[in-house]
């Protein structure tokens, strides 16, 4: 009898469900981040990461809008070349120092000149820092920088405790946000606790926050419906219909800033001198091709907004008159004549992954029609990124996570020698245009400066762009407060559950 | 999961307790030169692969002088012999690096999903002993009846149903439907028992099917062969009960090469189970190893390798001392 009680009392125990503890918020991420250092790290969902843990100089708001964060108040010397910085007086890092003047210096210095520092290229304006005063500093730049108030909004203005410089990264970070680094167990969580000293933690209702990488979409959504967590980033778009059908759960989205399109080798090696690459006509009857409509219901159940260009509808350099060109095949089949080509071959090299192989796939037929014959080369991710290094591709999968300022969705990928410039496509008057948007804070006079150097981009059309990435979201109907940004961070204030 | 295979039973000329100890002596050494050699083909092998480690793990943000200064610190800018013998140094001090891409230290990472892996081989190992051998006699009992045939079909089906349809459908039952088991997540046993066993339930089960399989398959013909000899005949012609005959005569004789084949299932088991523990998000060392061979991130690739390699051999010579422990006739020879 005693037996049986105490079996009985076992499986009770073993199957009676534990809820998670209130105060808890469990977020899942779509891979798990790489190095925990905001100076260092390379990874989107590392920026998601450090969000709640590391406050940064500047914000954003929902409508991509520059605003404070560690900073009080700031401004721009005639001609924009001194940028000075009043520090809040009540921020304090988690080990308890202040976020002071001189710590800021250490932190752009840091940045600046640490051998593992991927912020340099965002900080490369920089020609000296100075502190004015105990929270009052100022940066001098060597030129006008149109970006440098995005970059820091981002992990370049993320503060760390200049204590901790030599174990930030190791399982150490100590930062100035909202919450403070507990632990991290690779591949299965980070774990963070409110921080009780920041300046605005009154905004903060969770006292914990774990952070869960799990890759696969419906073992994401599973674990959103059984309550084991209450956000997930990036449901499959196959899912909305699920999620949106259950009362219980929330779907969000919002147009990212970034996109998804092919690049042409255009000057990289060999390959570049494939006829797709060498003659605009028919990179222009590709273009018209391709039904974007047609990706946006097939492959984004309705999640992905046609793109034609770098620049998404939430981007202020945005511009609908690039927008349009309905599919044509009989136009495109006129190019492709007029050119000399009654057929035309070429690759596509691509990461391999479900995404990708739907849309090459998708693309592939398409083109077809046209009289279009594409071999399609799914690559395993690192060997595509060292083959389009070296230039082995005629044509390639062309991606960027998307940048709140125009500059990092152009320049970037198009301007003469940028590093994300694989395809090795260089028109002097297009970098010109980039580099002089580069240097104006006028927004009015550097929308005109994108717009132009659009128009030069689609006289040679050395990218084409397929759709802009969605940010989305599904989570707890428990939950209050949530709002998604076009940056794809989540920030927790005002976040509680329903009372 | 690759499967195990028989073995030779080990030759010994002095049978005993020193045996035993010499059998393990000689198979630690023969050991050695078996981990060199694989030390050198992983370490080989992944630089055949193509790709870049620091230009993979920059991808976007790639910084030309960062790429330079990684490379250098990571040493992969020296000829692959010095490389390999500059891991091979540190790894003898007990150092096997820090991964490129976290910048944790690879032995910290091992020690950390140590437990989780052995708990989750554990609970896939007893599952799939309680039911696989059962299930092995009493197909052979009931040899040729529906029962048999029905244990066949359940066991096929066990070494064909892909995991991670098993573990969808597990979780969508027992987590989002009867909401009696968490979806996924490790939780250390050290911290909550309970949820811990609970947590590693569906995910020890999805992976002790196939394992439970192929262990019924096996006490199955191994029973049939038992029972099919003279002493069993002749235990049944004393008048003893058929279930004394079966468990006390012919399981513990037919036993025997199971428990081999489960030691070696079970070092199997440990090297990690990459399906399972993407579904039920365990970090343990499938994951670990996986991801690590897309991010071409070298030192963890080489450390786990390595270290399931020693647990693997560790398990195999566990395998020949239990073949003597539980084989009476090896210990008193004639």
């Amino acid at each position: 009898m005693m037996k049986k009680l105490v079996l009985g009392a076992m499986l009770m125990g073993l199957l009676a469900t534990t809820a998670a503890s209130a105060a808890d918020l469990n977020v899942a991420l779509q891979d798990d981040p790489d190095i925990l250092d905001p100076h260092r790290g390379n990874t989107f969902v590392g920026r998601m990461v450090f969000g709640p843990l590391c406050d940064a100089l500047f914000d954003i708001d929902t409508s991509l809008n520059i605003v404070p964060r560690l900073v009080a108040d700031w401004s721009w010397s005639e001609g924009d070349t001194v940028l000075t910085m009043n520090l809040r007086d009540d921020a304090l890092f988690h080990d308890g120092t202040p976020v002071n003047a001189e710590a800021v210096k250490a932190n752009l210095e840091r940045a600046l000149t640490l051998p593992e520092s991927n912020r340099k290229a965002e900080l490369a304006s920089i020609a000296s820092i100075e502190v004015l005063g105990d929270l009052q500093v100022a940066i001098t730049l060597k030129a006008p920088d149109a970006a440098f108030l995005a970059n820091l909004t981002d992990r370049a203005g993320m503060m760390v405790s200049p204590a901790t410089f030599d174990t930030a990264g190791e399982g150490g970070l100590v930062c100035a946000g909202p919450y403070k680094f507990v632990e991290r167990i690779q591949n299965d969580r980070i774990v963070m606790e409110k921080f009780a000293d920041h300046w605005d933690a009154d905004n903060y209702h969770f006292d914990q926050v774990i952070y869960r990488p799990i890759p696969d979409t419906t073992v994401r959504l599973a674990n959103l419906q059984s309550g084991d967590l209450d956000i997930i980033e990036r449901p499959a778009p196959a899912d909305m219909e699920t999620i949106k059908a259950d009362s219980n759960l929330v779907f969000d989205i919002v147009t990212g800033l970034g996109f998804y399109g092919v690049n042409f080798n255009m000057g990289n090696g060999d390959r570049s001198q494939s006829p797709i690459n060498q003659d605009k006509r028919l990179r222009e009857a590709l273009n018209l091709t391709i039904d974007r409509n047609v990706l946006n219901d097939v492959l984004g159940m309705g999640t992905y907004p046609p793109a034609y260009q770098p620049f998404s509808t939430a981007s202020w350099a945005y511009n609908p008159e690039f927008d349009g060109g309905e599919r044509d095949i009989e136009r495109a089949k006129q190019l492709m004549a007029e050119a000399g080509h009654e057929s035309v071959s070429f690759e596509i090299l691509y990461a391999n992954n479900s995404a990708m192989q739907s849309l090459f796939e998708l693309v592939q037929a398409m083109a077809s029609e046209a009289g279009f014959n594409i071999t399609l080369r799914p690559t395993e991710f690192a060997a595509y990124v060292d083959e389009r290094e070296a230039g082995n591709f005629e044509v390639s999968q062309f991606g960027a996570s998307g940048r709140i300022d125009p500059d990092g969705n152009f320049h970037r990928y198009l301007a003469c020698g940028s590093a994300g410039n694989v395809g090795k496509y260089c028109n002097d008057e297009l970098t010109d245009l980039l580099n002089k948007a580069r240097v104006i804070n006028d927004v009015t006079e550097r929308k005109a400066l994108y717009d132009q150097a659009q128009k030069v981009a689609a006289e040679d059309l050395p990218a084409l762009y397929f759709y802009y990435t969605p940010r989305t979201w599904a989570y707890s109907a428990k939950l209050d407060g949530f709002v998604a940004y076009a940056d794809g961070v989540l920030r927790l204030a005002g976040l509680k559950t329903k009372e | 999961m690759t499967g195990g295979g028989f073995r030779c039973r080990p030759s010994l000329s002095k049978k005993g307790p020193d045996a035993v100890l010499k059998l393990i002596v000689r198979r630690i050494l023969l050991a050695l030169p078996t981990l060199i050699i694989l030390s050198m083909i992983i370490f080989g092998l992944q630089r055949l692969l193509p790709g870049d480690p620091i230009q993979t793990m920059m991808a976007e943000e790639s910084d030309p002088q960062v790429v330079e200064f990684l490379r250098e610190k990571y040493r992969l800018n020296d000829p692959i012999p010095l490389q390999y013998l500059a891991w091979v140094g540190n790894v003898l001090q007990g150092d096997f690096g820090s991964s490129l891409r976290t910048g944790l230290p690879v032995t910290q990472m091992i020690l950390q999903k140590l437990p989780i892996t052995v708990q989750l081989a554990s609970m896939a190992m007893i599952m799939a002993l309680l039911i696989g051998i059962p299930a092995g006699v009493i197909a052979a009992v009931r040899k040729n009846t529906m029962v048999d045939y029905a244990a066949n079909a359940v066991a096929l089906s066990g070494m064909s149903v892909p995991n991670f349809w098993l573990g969808i459908i597990l979780i969508m039952v027992f987590a989002v439907s009867w909401k009696i088991l968490p979806a996924s997540g490790y939780v250390p046993i050290t911290l909550d028992f309970w949820l811990s066993i609970k947590s590693m339930l569906m995910p020890g089960f999805v992976l002790s099917t196939a394992v439970a399989a192929y262990l019924m398959r096996h006490t199955r013909s191994a029973m049939l062969s038992v029972l099919s000899s003279d002493y069993i005949r002749t235990a049944r012609a004393k008048g003893l009960l058929s279930n004394a005959v079966i468990i006390r005569h012919a399981l513990r004789n037919a036993l025997m090469p199971i428990v081999t084949l489960s030691t070696l299932l079970f070092g199997d088991l440990l090297a990690g189970a990459v399906l399972t523990e993407q579904i039920f998000v365990i970090p343990g060392f499938g994951k670990l190893i996986v991801d690590a061979v897309f991010t071409r991130d070298y030192a963890v690739v080489q450390g786990v390798v390595l270290f399931t390699a020693i647990g693997f051999i560790a398990m195999n010579i566990l395998a020949d001392v239990l073949y003597i422990v539980i084989n009476p006739r090896l210990r008193h020879p004639q």
